[in-house]
């Protein structure tokens, strides 16, 4: 009971909320949703740097300050509302920069941007309106427009996590070969002996010692933070389970030299599956609402991944293989349907 | 037998549930769960509005002049001038408790009866919560304080059709907030196949207690009443569905079972259930206890089950044993934003403001006045609201308790809406078909008439979308489209 002093007579009540109900809502929100990913998504930056060197964080400082300012100019520019603060251009620019080498130009974002926010999204109507992954599309616009930057601008990782090597001598990049062009290329015996042994190799590939994308090495990191929203309740497992068996049992089948003979545990932790799976593949507006949808979608990417690294000219598949099965959406959510509940009546 | 059978009585550990949808919201029940049914004194006018139920109004039973001016008692401001019918002076008619003054012609309705002694002044528009404003009979107190006497009779030698014209002439109607005339929904066609009467006692709804209160304090009465229910089904099978979060209630009601000295063959029992939102729909509480699913548009008799409140069956009990019309009940009032909650046993035609007076006024803080509960009530603006027969509560809600009212945004086709709503609806599609002008190409969403505005979508929903009123919208564009068609 309140203290009577807080009770006030008011003949009339003028300042009464009359919104419609639900009167009670869930504290939930886009916002909340949006930055959680964006806090699960750092700890992979933080790895990075250490690994790569501080240039990562320039190239995802410069992704997500020119996903922002694309999407400010261009609703502006549209008349539309300014919608910067649900925090969805940010995830972008992260994924965005965390699908690109490290070794790039600093400048590389930027073009990536524009068509990740301004083309895919914002001319499609806006937040969830868009068909194609934004941070996808930005990538797929970098790779078609610079090749040889987005296919040699890789860095040898360095296993070690002290500060102190940022002071030593002798920490310039050094280009090397991504895991999967090794693979493509020399074999699983040419990835063994680049790597020392196949314990040292698993682990590398776990921990994020390997060269590769910013943002997609390591997969331990990346893990915590999809277990995070998976917790949550943000995303369901459909998705990245679907993504990550799929993967594993077509390269388990396909990927050797005879069949069934593949190495599953290389192919999921290679590449951007782990990554893919958790925060790619998961994108609300380009995946199923659907369960059964959910799972088809995702073993669709899996397989594509796979048949892209198999037969196709890249290394790597996973963000091609999301963008292709990013327009099937609309027809997965046309055929699976939500039971309804007069469904099963008598 | 065409059905499935119920499931096993009172599993151990295992409280059945729905399996699609439902969500669960906070209950703040604690507020007024403890609190005993407090009798409020007489206020000094009440206001029943001539339909408070599914059905054709209320007929009034006086002959009535036609005014222009109209007290300003109900009235705010300038609306509502029109439609004032005042009777004639000499004629005014003295009523006291209990006393019909509205009556119904073999139509489905419900009588009206007046909760005070006093005189009826005639029929004003009065402020209505959903409509605006509407038609009420307005008796004024006249102080006299003569309190109705009650005797038990014997219910037990009356035949069916006696028992349903009592149930009728003392204006019954479904109490948990539909408002549908209890003889009409007992008075099934004899060729319809029932098996199982199922009390709906869950009371899902947060910050709700009063069918609670009269679980625990009228234990005997609803188990009497179900009695008399099962004897115009002519069914010997009732299941009496509690959520699990009201053990003295389900304590209550299992003593009063087991010490009722004349079962007289009926088979009754207390079956607790999980603590979900909208565990108190009759669909979902009739899926939950006999594993039955209503098909669409159909009534629940077509799968043999009748869902009646728990405290209507205390009323018919009161109706039936009693011969006490309903002229009052139990509302819950509560909410941070009043000096103090109670469960009040209010007259019928109450206004708000009497309530807050008795319970001492609202808090500096006050942000919302909700009749209902929080999922489904209407918000309202007046205190010169009266309580009607379906008013389950008043909740005074703190900005605190509400959250900040905010614009929405666009889906972000998270399907956190499909996963709570309890009919398998799309409301996320329905939403974005409703906003781009096409509500009437939704039926492919779903059988969009399903819906029941629970309101788990809008709960859910990260974008804050008001997907309950989008298939509303929904619903009105497909029946137009439909209309069209066949025009």
């Amino acid at each position: 009971m309140k203290s009577p002093t807080q009770i006030v007579e008011r003949p009339f009540y003028k300042n009464l909320s009359v919104s419609f109900s639900p009167h009670a809502r869930a504290s939930v929100s886009t916002e909340r949703i949006m930055w959680t990913v964006v806090a699960c998504l750092m700890p992979s930056l933080i790895l990075s740097m250490f690994v790569f060197g501080l240039q990562t964080l320039v190239i995802t400082a410069v992704s997500v300050i020119s996903c922002v300012l694309t999407e400010t100019i261009s609703q502006k520019l549209l008349k539309k509302p300014i919608t910067i603060h649900d925090g969805s251009a940010v995830i972008t620019g992260v994924l965005m920069a965390y699908v690109i080498p490290p070794g790039v130009p600093v400048w590389m974002p930027i073009p990536g941007a524009i068509m990740a926010i301004f083309i895919t999204k914002i001319i499609m109507g806006g937040m969830g309106f868009n068909v194609f992954n934004p941070a996808l599309m930005g990538r797929a616009l970098l790779m078609a427009s610079y090749p040889v930057a987005m296919t040699a601008g890789w860095v040898t990782p360095i296993k070690d996590l002290s500060l102190g090597r940022y002071f030593n001598a002798g920490v310039d990049a050094v280009s090397s070969a991504t895991p999967l062009y090794v693979l493509k290329h020399y074999g699983i015996n040419g990835l063994i002996e680049k790597f020392g042994s196949m314990s040292t190799m698993y682990f590398d590939f776990f921990f994020g010692f390997s060269p590769g994308c910013i943002g997609e090495t390591s997969a331990c990191v990346l893990l915590v933070g999809g277990l995070i929203l998976l917790y949550k309740g943000y995303i369901t497992w459909h998705i990245p389970v679907s993504v990550i068996v799929s993967t594993a049992l077509f390269t388990w089948i396909f990927g050797g030299e005879t069949w069934f003979s593949g190495n599953p545990i290389l192919a999921v932790l290679s590449g951007g599956v782990i990554l893919g799976a958790f925060f790619m593949a998961t994108d609300y507006v380009t995946s199923p609402n659907e369960r059964r949808g959910q799972l088809i979608f995702g073993a669709g990417i899996g397989a594509l991944t796979v048949l892209i690294r198999l037969k196709g000219g890249y290394p790597e598949g996973v963000c091609y293989a999301i963008l292709l099965m990013n327009p099937l959406v609309p027809a997965l959510d046309q055929w699976f349907r939500p039971k309804r509940f007069s469904e099963g009546a008598l | 037998m065409p059905f499935k059978d119920c499931k096993v009585k009172n599993k151990a550990n295992v409280l059945p549930d729905f399996p699609m949808g439902g969500i669960h919201p906070p209950e703040r029940k604690e507020l007024t769960e403890h609190l005993p049914i407090e009798v409020m004194p007489d206020p000094p006018k009440v206001a029943l509005f001539l339909k408070q139920h599914v059905g054709y109004p209320t007929e009034v039973m006086f002959n009535l002049l036609s005014e222009l001016h109209s007290p300003d008692y109900y009235l705010e401001d300038n609306i509502c001038k029109d439609g004032a019918c005042r009777l004639d002076h000499a004629e005014k008619k003295q009523v006291t408790i209990g006393e019909l003054v509205g009556s119904t012609e073999n139509k489905i309705g419900a009588t009206l009866h007046s909760g005070i002694n006093g005189v009826v002044d005639g029929v004003f528009d009065t402020i209505h919560p959903v409509l605006g404003k509407s038609p009420a009979i307005i008796v004024s107190n006249d102080g006299h304080n003569t309190k109705p006497s009650f005797s038990t009779k014997d219910w037990t030698k009356y035949s069916k059709e006696e028992l349903l014209a009592k149930i009728k002439a003392a204006g019954i109607v479904g109490l948990g907030g539909a408002g549908f005339p209890a003889d009409i929904k007992l008075n099934v066609k004899p060729d319809i196949f029932l098996d199982t009467l199922i009390l709906n006692g869950s009371e899902c709804e947060p910050y709700l207690t009063c069918d609670h209160r009269v679980m625990a304090e009228y234990p005997k009465e609803i188990i009497e009443g179900a009695k008399i229910i099962l004897k115009i089904l002519g069914i010997t099978r009732c299941v009496i569905g509690i959520e699990n979060n009201k053990p003295d209630a389900i304590k209550a009601l299992e003593n009063a079972v087991k010490n009722d000295p004349d079962k007289m063959g009926y088979d009754i029992f207390i079956q607790p259930l999980t603590v979900k939102y909208p565990h108190g729909s009759a669909d979902q509480i009739m899926q939950s206890i006999t594993d039955r699913v209503r098909p669409s548009g159909k009534r629940s008799s077509s799968i043999g089950i009748i869902v009646q409140n728990v405290y209507t069956t205390k009323t018919i009990y009161d109706a039936v044993v009693l011969d006490k019309p309903l002229y009052e009940r139990v509302v819950t009032i509560s909410g941070r934003g009043i000096a103090r909650q109670a469960n009040l046993l209010v007259k019928i035609g109450t206004p708000l403001s009497e309530i807050v007076e008795y319970l001492g006024g609202t808090t500096n803080d006050l942000a919302k006045i909700v009749i209902g509960g929080p999922m489904m009530g209407v918000a309202v603006s007046s205190l010169k609201v009266p309580i009607t027969k379906t008013t389950s509560g008043v909740l005074f809600l703190t900005r605190e308790e509400i959250g900040e009212d905010q614009k929405y945004g666009p889906c972000i086709r998270c399907g956190f809406c499909l996963d709570a709503c309890p009919m398998g609806l799309e409301p996320n599609n329905i939403g974005v078909f409703v906003e781009a002008g096409k509500g009437a190409e939704c039926e492919q969403f779903g059988f969009s008439k399903d819906c029941f505005q629970c309101g788990s979508c809008a709960y859910v929903c990260p974008a804050k979308r008001p997907l309950v009123q989008f298939i509303g919208l929904a619903q009105i564009k497909v029946e137009e489209a439909k209309r069209k068609e066949e025009n």
